[in-house]
């Protein structure tokens, strides 16, 4: 069996790629389904919009739910306490993701204009919502969630709802949305062409730079904010309940881990060279290597965000010894251990059919293909 | 202490949402192998009618799927959101079904489906093909999984309880995978999905038949929909009472609920055909009973007892008793958990520590619970006669009704007369609906069942749920029922109407309204 304390953190590590995964897959289709009702003028572009995703959309918000199913078998009390604290975020999420499905699959099944009005606004709520969100409870997470665990381990959120919505995490939240905006835009601009590919290019560099500019000064905020330190001893190969640690809240603890390795400054510097090697590309026409910048970009920033705040995972503000850290939240080993060769197998397994199924469906799509498949087009 | 009423309506929102998910999913798993079958006929045959079937067939499929996803999604945000002791108490081995099934199963059915609908130009025959088998398998393998799951809340094997994490913990991953009753329930559950599908073809088929349209496209589709129905409807008779079995092993309570066995009888049991239980008297009026057929089904022997009620309850009375040493052990070592004595006298009776929880939904400090609490406990952990024992009989005659439609269905299409058989046609239209309320009944006996527990015999339910407020659960029930009502009209709205357009939705200027308006010249 391998060594608890490296389980723990490859599986910190394998959260930390699902999450990518997520970003880079279902982020591109969100993307474009933001974009969808303001780079698309006429049926036909929004067609042509919409089917430039309809084949693949659903497979990439497998992503999504497998990393959701992860955090539940390998973080069981993150998912316990963050989807019970973060009640009615969650529920907007889910809620705004409902318009998915039945937004791609029933707009085109009826040809009537305010029905089809009516789900590409769907389409645009089930997109923007949740990569809003998804940001801003990361950045409530950066600067520790009100919460504790009885002494049974029942997890108890003690904040509002409206107190999520503060300036550091709303700049998350613009950071997530014009990440995934931008990605997607990349990804129209491969698919597309005329019009809807000239917009597309124009919304990838404006939302690019919304980007850069959101996460350079969610970095200056950061320096200064209280973060969390572990003040007693951690046995990181031991099963262990998260009640037994004591944490300190220190001001600009959350930089202590790039002081302390120079290289993880490498992270948030992809963010950026991501970012502005996606605007380049885009202004010399180079389109898929404009999508795998912005990849690249969201590596950045997602690791930046787990790497901050490591070994944390979910630090408390209200009882700060009741913090998840990535020795303390996670599963029995064994459990920990059968999962990642299920996620080792698997996991290059789906890469190549996926990558198999984009391969079929490649090409430019336009409004001549959709006028021709009026009835098996979305 | 969580409020009961947040407890019954945490409850509520979850039986709401689940089974209204199983709407959608049994049609998905039945018509999935039922194009996949389609498919098969037209690329051995070349036939163009097959690859007609299977594109219309799966607009319909897609109609359904849509909205299988979108309420599957609340499943997995809703143990985390409103079952959050549960998921930290069971995280361990619950969560590892659902990852893998994301994993394994998920991904490959999402992939695929999207090159299903969109692939019919881009992929060769054996292609499109395989990718129509991809999606079956995906989502029957889902299926697999999540039952795999839902069986280790019935019965809760491979793991033991750690008290420094205070949760249980996987001991043995094999025993979990290959958990009788999820094998059982697998089989039954699937058989059922395509009896589902099986009689959506068959009536959709018969309507057309009846109206006299798209004869030939009917016509094939209607015996594929009675030979795959047929093998499918035996399947889940032999397998539901394959599932009696195991809950005869496992949920003593659950069975004997279901068939209102009030007093142990002297062994073979009989099999209680109809009645009306009464719970105050603990008799069952006008009971019509065949000897013995209870024992066979249910221990698969003559001599071998079923417990009724009462005995049931004096052994729960005595699993109680020692729950609460359980209890006052396990706080004893929590607050010294490296005394070994502590943890020896823990170990010695963990195995009854649910029990003593079952008591907390009365009292904090189980140790001071009055003999009224434990009577009221051990009548909690006895569910409900009369729901089961109704919901399980009309089940069953729903299962024997259709079980005898694919039979004549079947039988006068081999014999290829169906289609004169009018009354054939009209009970193949109104069976429609009959597989989903069998369905949904099922999934009733089995959770409804499975109370006063989440984890049958481990955790009670009272202590399942997540630390909100009642109005938090009442805002999102609300919510629920505003988009899943809304939800629901859209699919039903698009269902009615591409069934009534018929392959001509298909826009291939082959099919009824199509040739009727050219014949008419517009």
């Amino acid at each position: 069996m391998i060594d608890y304390e490296i389980l723990k953190l490859i599986w910190w590590l394998l959260v930390g790629v699902l999450l990518l995964g997520f970003a880079v897959m279902d982020g591109h289709d969100m993307g474009v389904g933001t974009l969808l009702p303001f780079v698309g003028k006429s049926d036909d572009e929004r067609r042509v919009i919409l089917n430039s995703v309809g084949p693949h959309w659903e497979g990439n918000q497998v992503w999504f739910i497998t990393a959701g199913g992860a955090i539940f078998a390998a973080w069981p009390l993150v998912y316990a306490a963050a989807f019970s604290g973060f009640y009615f975020a969650m529920l907007a999420v889910l809620w705004a993701l409902f318009f998915r499905p039945v937004g791609f699959d029933y707009r085109s099944k009826v040809p009537d204009a305010r029905w089809r009005s009516f789900w590409d606004w769907g389409i645009f709520v089930g997109s923007a919502v949740p990569a809003l969100v998804f940001g801003v409870a990361f950045g409530n997470v950066i600067q520790g969630v009100p919460f504790h665990f009885s002494d049974i381990m029942m997890p108890y959120y003690t904040g509002s709802f409206w107190a999520l919505f503060n300036p550091f995490a709303l700049l998350c939240g613009v950071v997530s949305l014009s990440m995934l905006v931008a990605h997607g835009a990349n990804y129209l601009v491969i698919r597309t062409e005329g019009q809807v590919q000239q917009r597309a290019r124009r919304a990838s560099m404006i939302f690019t730079l919304i980007m850069l500019l959101a996460f350079a000064l969610g970095g200056v905020m950061v320096a200064d904010m209280p973060g969390y330190v572990i003040s007693s001893v951690v046995e990181p190969g031991a099963a262990q309940s998260p009640l037994t640690k004591t944490v300190v809240v220190q001001a600009g603890a959350w930089l202590e881990n790039y002081q302390r390795y120079p290289l993880t400054m490498l992270i948030p510097a992809l963010g950026f060279i991501g970012g502005v090697l996606s605007i380049l590309l885009v202004a010399s026409k180079r389109g898929s290597l404009a999508f795998i910048a912005t990849g690249i970009a969201e590596l950045g920033i997602i690791f930046t965000a787990g790497v901050s705040i490591f070994p944390f995972v979910l630090p408390s503000s209200s009882q700060p010894g009741s913090s998840l850290t990535v020795w303390d939240c996670v599963s029995s080993q064994r459990t920990l251990g059968i999962m990642f060769w299920v996620a080792l197998v698997m996991t290059p397994i789906i890469i190549l059919y996926t990558s198999w199924a984009y391969r079929a469906m490649r090409g430019k799509l336009t409004v001549a293909h959709i006028q021709a498949n009026k009835h098996s087009a979305y | 202490m969580i409020e009961e009423s947040v407890v019954n309506l945490s409850r509520l929102q979850f039986a709401a949402t689940a089974l209204y998910h199983f709407l959608f999913v049994p049609l998905t798993l039945g018509m999935s192998f039922l194009l996949a079958i389609m498919e098969t006929v037209y690329v051995m045959t070349g036939k163009e009618v097959y690859r007609d079937m299977t594109k219309f067939w799966g607009k319909l499929f897609g109609i359904n799927f849509a909205l299988g996803v979108t309420t599957g999604l609340t499943m997995e945000f809703q143990f985390g959101t409103n079952w959050a002791y549960y998921s930290h108490y069971v995280g361990d081995i619950f969560g590892a079904p659902l990852a893998i099934e994301g994993l394994l199963a998920f991904f490959l059915e999402s992939t695929f489906v999207g090159l299903f609908f969109f692939g019919w130009d881009r992929l060769s025959k054996v292609g499109h093909l395989t990718v129509t088998y991809l999606v079956a398998i995906g989502s029957n393998l889902s299926a697999v999984l999540i039952l795999i799951a839902n069986g280790w809340m019935q019965n809760p094997v491979g793991a033991d309880f750690n008290p420094v994490t205070m949760r249980m913990e996987l001991t043995n991953f094999t025993d979990v995978i290959f958990n009788p009753v999820a094998q059982a329930k697998f089989v039954h559950t699937i058989s059922a999905g395509y009896v589902t599908g099986s009689a959506f073809v068959l009536g959709v088929s018969a309507w057309y038949l009846l109206k006299g349209r798209d004869v030939e496209f009917a016509r094939r589709s209607f015996r594929i929909a009675a030979s795959f129905g047929l093998a499918a409807a035996l399947s889940v008779i032999v397998l539901g009472d394959e599932s009696g079995y195991t809950a005869a092993e496992t949920q003593e309570t659950k069975l004997a609920a279901m068939e209102a066995m009030w007093h142990t009888e002297p062994a073979p049991a009989g099999l209680t055909l109809f009645g009306f239980p009464d719970e105050k008297t603990r008799t069952t009026h006008m009971e019509i009973k065949i000897p013995y057929v209870m024992g066979l089904i249910g221990t698969r022997s003559t001599d071998k007892q079923i417990p009724g009620i009462d005995e049931l309850e004096q052994r729960i009375a005595a699993r109680i008793d020692r729950g609460i040493l359980a209890v006052k052990a396990l706080e004893a070592l929590r607050r010294e958990p490296k005394n070994a004595t502590l943890l020896a006298n823990f170990s010695a009776v963990k195995a009854d520590l649910g029990y003593g929880l079952l008591l907390k939904k009365y009292v904090a400090d189980v140790s001071q619970a009055t003999p009224e609490m434990k009577a009221r406990a051990v009548d909690d952990a006895i569910p409900a006669v009369a729901p089961m024992f109704w919901s399980f009989r009309i089940m069953v005659a729903l299962s024997l009704c259709f079980l005898s439609l694919f039979v004549l269905s079947f039988w006068f299409a081999a014999r290829n007369s169906f289609m004169q058989k009018k009354w054939l046609l009209k009970w193949a239209v109104w069976g429609i609906p009959l597989p989903w309320v069998a369905c949904e009944l099922g999934w009733f006996v089995a959770e409804y069942g499975r109370q006063p527990w989440t984890i049958h015999g481990v955790l009670p339910t009272h202590l399942s749920t997540s630390a909100l407020s009642a109005g938090s659960l009442w805002f999102s029930l609300g919510g629920f029922l505003l988009f899943y009502t809304g939800l629901l009209i859209a699919e039903l709205y698009l269902m009615f109407k591409y069934a009534r357009l018929g392959p001509a939705s298909l826009g291939s200027g082959r099919y009824h309204l199509e040739t009727a308006s050219a014949a008419k010249g517009v």
